[in-house]
């Protein structure tokens, strides 16, 4: 056979490889994509005063300028507590520090909805800091979006402090510059890429924030996703919703082309060398690590304290009553099932999608082990959703497929869930498993085919068993993302066959004590059922593992 | 006595693994003179120099300065400058921004400033660079930046730690030549480190060993 005809019967087999999972973003992620942005622009003909009237509208202006808002507070806030406590977690060194730096990371774990539904106990009216009055002010938004993410600012900066060599700073000392103007002038400049990478991704998670700002916000409080979110189910106006979804879109590709910019920059000045640039703490470093550590621990558990304790207070007392409450069917008004049926529902679900989006993410990894243009290609088409809000890809899916396809009829088909959340999970999936796969030496293959192995059996023997920790792990990530996905599943779960959290949301809007405990206590439920999956695939985290 | 003096000089570091670093050390430095303190690695000299400088914490002994003790001075008002192994030169400024550091934090007029660190770039043979990003410098360059950077505020001891070891061999004798003038030039006091005998014998009068945290 000659070469050529080989390569390109090769190059078949690899595309053909890739066409199911391209298949499956093309049906639900690009389709839904291009009908939002479709259903933007055209009403009949290519109608611009139509969207420019949404544009322009009050409301929707007002909604914009809400989302850049609430975003920039929350990054203040979280680079406010960040940075310092990179300092006190990652530069200096002490004993439990692992252990304290594992405590920091839950926040991130944490499904939304919980977060949103913690700081409801914490700054409603009933709550702890109810006499604050700031239930339903961004104050409390934007400090529930600093929970979330001062972890995010602590690993990336903390990273990078780290491995800053501490000699560069004693030179400026030999030069006369005390401690303050040594960091000022040769430190700071050493994080600031760092710092800005930190800030944009922080950035992107508080103006996608969906489900903290549509419970915390009330009526008054609305954002892009939110906006979105209220012109699909009370003022049933799609077309003001794509345009709304398109303004979103267009928000997210500025920031991710910042962050883009900021990682170029760090990558450039840290250059090739990283060195150990931690120090064991000392007496005088108390003065810093005391007042952070301090700050850190009450944001951190004053929300899940109130959580926890507002689950158990009933008008009678502490009990354990609307635990209970969560296995009994409530009022239908309230909602159609119990909040136990959800949760099956929820496992249901989120087991389908994290199978589909792992089982996609093996394939996707294996195909980009080896570098080249189409894998570049399908990189970057496999991970779009995640430059994608959330609300986008549900509102995408809302609009696109009710509707018979390929002989299914999916109008109101409760399939659409699974493969929403299976959307959401599949570029963290990927980003999971590339990584240990591009870390395998061709060679090693190599070498099993010189020992009689077929494509098939190399790939079981040597392939598989080096991905099979690397694959568990992806798929508890996708179990637990997808337990909690909200922004989504709003969209395309039916009422009578709610989520976990879409019942949280359902509970929390709905008058009464009883519901509201119910809320608190199945926001517990879901806390502690995403939090044990996430630390049960984190010990399947190997050497070669990825990074997130 | 003028000069540098150092007496009973002890640094410790502590951890899982305490060690003594230097061990009781004395020694003199007279002014306007280059000793070299050669001995093999981890035998305490960087140490030592981090400790006259106050880089480097002091367990116990004396620091003095024309019979002044500077034990306790911060690192940043003692006017010891320190070169480093590495150069430690600052990634984000530029040739002339990194010479013209320590008069910026002295508070120099810009004018003065500028010609200083004129001076300093003719000194160490690197005219013209002064606009250069200190990355695109090959490592000979980047040690005769890091040597002007740390003359330019006119320390009254320059310590040098192993300034030439980063660099080959052939390029290694010739600096040694070099910053041997340079330092003559500049009438700079100045103690080097070293694990090369004939290095300590080309840029220094006196040689001084040290072997396991003590002068032999």
């Amino acid at each position: 056979m000659p070469v050529h005809a080989r390569h390109s019967r090769r190059h078949l087999l690899w595309w053909s490889v890739a066409a199911l999972p391209l298949a499956f973003l093309g049906i639900f992620f690009f389709w839904p994509l291009i009908t939002v942005l479709v259903r933007g622009l055209w009403d009949g003909g290519f109608d611009w005063p139509g969207t420019w009237a949404v544009v322009v509208d009050p409301r929707t202006v007002d909604a914009v300028l809400t989302t850049a808002g609430l975003a920039t507070l929350g990054t203040l806030g979280s680079l406010a507590l960040g940075i310092p406590g990179a300092y006190v977690l990652y530069r200096l060194r002490w004993r439990g520090q692992a252990t304290v730096r594992g405590i920091a990371s839950v926040p991130f774990v944490l499904p939304t909805i919980v977060v949103a539904t913690a700081f409801t106990a914490l700054f409603g009216r009933s709550g702890p800091l109810g006499f604050l009055g700031w239930d339903q002010t961004v104050w409390a938004i934007a400090l529930a979006m600093v929970f979330y993410n001062t972890s995010v600012v602590l690993r990336i900066v903390g990273g990078t402090w780290a491995a800053l060599d501490p000699r560069t700073a004693d030179a400026a000392r030999t030069l006369g510059a005390n401690r303050r103007q040594a960091f000022t002038h040769v430190t700071l400049p050493a994080l600031v890429p760092a710092i800005a990478s930190a800030a944009s991704v922080v950035f992107l998670f508080c103006a996608t924030a969906f489900g903290i700002v549509l419970v915390m916000g009330g009526t008054r409080i609305n954002t892009l996703e939110t906006e979105i979110w209220l012109q699909v189910n009370q003022f049933l106006d799609m077309r003001a919703a794509a345009v709304l979804a398109i303004l979103q879109l267009l928000f997210v590709i500025g920031i991710l082309a910042a962050s883009a910019w900021a990682r170029r920059r760090r990558e450039r000045v840290l250059g090739t060398r990283t060195v150990d640039g931690t120090r064991a703490a000392q007496r005088r470093d108390l003065a810093l690590t005391i007042p952070v550590l301090t700050v850190l621990g009450l944001l951190m558990a004053a929300p899940l304290f109130a959580l926890i304790e507002r689950s158990l207070r009933t008008p009678d007392g502490y009990s354990f009553d609307y635990y209970a409450a969560l296995f009994t069917d409530p009022p239908a008004a309230v909602l159609p099932v119990s909040v136990w049926q959800a949760t099956l529902n929820s496992l249901t679900t989120a087991a389908i999608a994290a199978v589909v989006a792992t089982g996609l993410g093996l394939i996707v990894a294996s195909l980009l082990a080896r570098r080249g243009r189409r894998a570049a290609v399908l990189d970057a088409l496999v991970m779009m959703p995640l430059g994608v809000s959330a609300v986008v890809v549900g509102l995408g899916m809302l609009l696109t497929l009710n509707r018979v396809v390929l002989g299914v009829d999916l109008r109101g088909s409760w399939w659409l869930v699974p493969m929403a959340q299976a959307v959401v999970a599949l570029p963290l999936v990927v980003r999971t498993l590339v990584p240990p796969a591009k870390a395998i030496d061709p060679r090693m293959k190599a070498a099993a085919r010189t020992l009689g192995a077929g494509p098939t059996r190399e790939w079981a023997t040597v392939e598989w068993p080096l991905l099979r920790r690397p694959f568990g792990l992806a798929l508890g990530f996708a179990f637990a993302i997808s337990m909690g996905e909200f922004g989504a599943t709003s969209f395309v779960a039916r009422p009578d066959r709610p989520t976990l959290p879409t019942a949280i949301y359902r509970l929390l809007g709905r008058p009464g004590p009883e519901n509201i405990g119910m809320a608190f206590a199945a926001a517990v439920l879901l806390a502690v059922l995403t939090a044990s999956v996430m630390m049960v695939s984190e010990r399947m985290r190997t050497q070669i593992g990825g990074d997130l | 006595m003028s000069g540098l003096q150092v007496s009973d000089l002890t640094v410790k570091y502590g951890g899982a693994h305490p060690v003594t670093a230097v061990d009781g050390v004395s020694l003199d430095v007279t002014a306007g003179e280059t000793v070299a303190l050669l001995g093999p690695s981890g035998c305490g000299k960087s140490s030592l120099l981090g400790a006259i400088v106050g880089i480097v914490d002091v367990a116990s002994g004396a620091i003095t300065w024309d019979g002044d003790d500077v034990t306790e001075v911060p690192v940043h008002r003692r006017n010891f400058g320190l070169v480093f192994q590495d150069g430690q030169l600052f990634p984000h400024r530029s040739v002339a921004r990194n010479i013209g550091f320590g008069l910026e934090m002295e508070g120099l007029p810009l004018d003065a400033r500028r010609e200083r660190v004129e001076e300093m770039l003719t000194l160490v043979g690197l005219e013209g660079y002064g606009s250069r990003a200190v990355t695109d410098l090959s490592g000979g360059q980047r040690q005769r930046v890091a040597l002007a950077r740390s003359l330019a505020p006119r320390p009254r001891l320059l310590a040098l730690d192993e300034p030439l070891s980063a660099l080959d061999a052939d390029l290694r004798g010739r600096l040694a030549v070099e910053v041997r003038d340079i330092l003559a030039a500049a009438g700079t006091t100045a103690i080097v480190v070293t694990h090369d005998p004939s290095e300590a014998d080309v840029m220094a009068s006196r040689v001084l060993r040290m072997e396991e945290g003590q002068l032999v």
